[in-house]
């Protein structure tokens, strides 16, 4: 059984992908042994009526995937009243977290909103997935030239604010080596492996960070699905190290407390 | 060795192949593995754990049988220097035809040259292929444009023996390295060279202008390594090219095996369009110099 803690629905601008319908993202996921998927919007990437994006996220995830989608709202903290996007997101759709991509909302880590808005979302014990990064900067848009989100300041920010769990999205392209053992020092931090690479990719990230904090991500309809699967069985884990990254970590970090 | 057996038995045990299933132990799990000869075009012993070049070809061994993987083309040994010089050449051909000779029914060489240096790069060809174990050409990198007129002498040395070529391409948003080739260079030096076979490495990274890039040339295949596992660029790349102009490489050890390989195998195309994507092309392209060697395949 597997927990896909990084998938998205609705519509890539610049392509159309096998699963961007949401029924058939489902039967897709189903059909590879997903129990459950963590599901956040294309549309929250680029639109501004981030109230209307979240509207449909949770529509779809109720209508077609309802306890299986699990709907991750985006919230745009540069944008007027966001405070009420993360509100709706808590009480009116009963979402478990958020998620944010600052690089392509134009705000950097070290901008006051995003602390404000960690604050926020420790407050209502909402996760917060943080995307680092959407594509390979090489092969984007010659129209839309995004860099990956410079994530050298959040250690200091989540030792400031306690009670923020974080998880970090398409981060293996930006985030090497010393830079990773910090983040994982700095509090609760949560890794998804859909971008990790090289031989035994998993296995090697696996001795670098703590176990419990690495979680199955597939970057799909984006990625193939199949890339995040093979890359564990590439990897040789052990089977309760691979438990835990399926589906175990994911369970501990969604449960109420959220602790482990 | 290649332990079928042992392979067929982890897969019963559990693992990818029967997640893809999406049932516990399947019956069918081993026939899903059985049921492709998969090939690696583009495998490196750079960035792969390991002390000498055989300890390091025991690790991709180790993980090309998780995967069900049955050949590896292996070139340019250690290396991560863009423009090394002949005696770095010959110690990285050195290095692999040392790992191969480890495991040398899973694995072929495959010899390092560049157009900078042409009369090297054609007596090392003689040494490594000719008249060594080697078989193929490449990964040529960015030394120099493979569309220079010193590609010529290799390409022709490559059609004597029918070796194929495997030319790194990319195609950057801020644009490539200096001596960085295109898969429009690859294609403007196939089309000199119609009777010589080529494997468009990484087809440009951008994939989608990769393809079309090459779709007019009927000697050059498509390569799938090197980027993310984007989807549709198997689906793209069959219906642009056909399937027996698309293969499966990894570029390990900066990739992994599994990223690319999760490109043919979560493709919406048919089980038979996989099987040539896989490796069915590959044997097709490497038969005449592997039988003119002896080597069986």
């Amino acid at each position: 059984m597997i927990v896909d803690t990084n998938v998205y629905l609705s519509r890539w601008p610049f392509r159309r992908l096998a699963g961007d319908e949401t029924p058939d993202l489902v039967a897709r996921l189903r059909s590879r042994n997903v129990a459950q998927a963590w599901a956040g919007s294309f549309d929250g990437i680029l639109h501004k009526d981030i109230g209307g994006v979240n509207g449909r996220l949770a529509a779809d995830c109720r209508t077609y995937g309802r306890d299986f989608l699990v709907p991750f709202g985006s919230i745009n903290p540069k944008l007027p009243g966001w405070r009420e996007d993360v509100r709706r997101c808590a009480e009116e759709y009963g979402m478990p977290g958020i998620r944010v991509h600052p690089n392509y909302h134009g705000y950097d880590l070290k901008d006051p909103a995003f602390a404000e808005l960690l604050h926020a979302a420790a407050e209502r014990r909402l996760l917060v997935q943080l995307v680092v990064s959407m594509e390979d900067e090489r092969t984007q848009h010659p129209l839309l030239r995004v860099a990956h989100v410079d994530v050298s300041g959040l250690p200091a920010l989540v030792a400031n604010t306690l009670s923020a769990r974080l998880v970090l999205l398409n981060w293996a392209r930006a985030l090497r080596g010393k830079s990773l053992q910090s983040l994982a020092d700095a509090g609760a931090i949560y890794f998804e492996i859909s971008m990790v690479e090289g031989i035994e990719g998993i296995a090697r990230l696996s001795e670098r960070l703590p176990p419990e904090r690495i979680l199955f991500g597939s970057n799909f309809p984006m990625f193939y699905f199949e890339s995040a699967l093979l890359k564990i069985e590439e990897s040789g884990l052990p089977e309760e190290r691979k438990k835990l990254i399926f589906e175990g970590n994911a369970k501990r970090i969604l449960s109420p407390t959220g602790r482990p | 060795m290649f332990h079928r057996r042992k392979l067929l038995t982890s897969f019963c045990a559990g693992g990818a192949w029967e997640i893809l299933r999406g049932q516990p132990q399947p019956p069918g799990a081993p026939a899903a593995a059985r049921r492709f000869r998969i090939w690696d075009a583009h495998c490196h012993l750079h960035a792969v754990p390991g002390n000498t070049p055989e300890e390091r070809m025991e690790v991709l061994i180790r993980c090309a049988d998780r995967l069900g993987i049955e050949r590896l083309i292996v070139s340019q040994g250690y290396s991560a220097n863009l423009h090394p010089k002949p005696d770095q050449f010959r110690e990285e051909n050195d290095r692999v035809m040392r790992a191969v000779r480890r495991f040398p029914d899973r694995a072929f060489g495959s010899v390092y040259l560049s157009p900078s240096f042409p009369e090297f790069s054609l007596r090392e060809f003689d040494r490594c292929v000719r008249d060594g174990p080697m078989a193929g050409i490449g990964e040529l990198e960015m030394d120099k444009r493979c569309n220079a007129p010193e590609m010529d002498a290799i390409v022709e040395r490559a059609i004597s023996m029918m070796a194929p070529i495997l030319q790194h391409t990319w195609l950057k948003l801020d644009g490539n390295e200096p001596g960085e080739s295109t898969p429009q260079d690859l294609a403007e030096l196939a089309r000199r060279h119609p009777e010589a076979s080529f494997i468009c490495a990484h087809t440009g990274g951008d994939w989608e202008r990769g393809i079309r890039a090459i779709r007019d040339v009927p000697n050059i295949l498509a390569e799938i390594a090197g980027f993310d596992p984007t989807a549709g660029v198997v689906e793209m790349a069959v219906r642009e090219l056909g399937p027996e102009r698309v293969v499966y490489g990894s570029d390990v050890g900066g990739r992994s095996f599994a990223s690319p390989l999760a490109k043919v195998m979560g493709a919406d195309i048919p089980d038979s369009a996989k099987e040539l994507v896989l490796g069915g092309n590959l044997r097709r392209l490497f038969a005449p110099i592997l039988r003119a060697k002896g080597y069986r395949a």
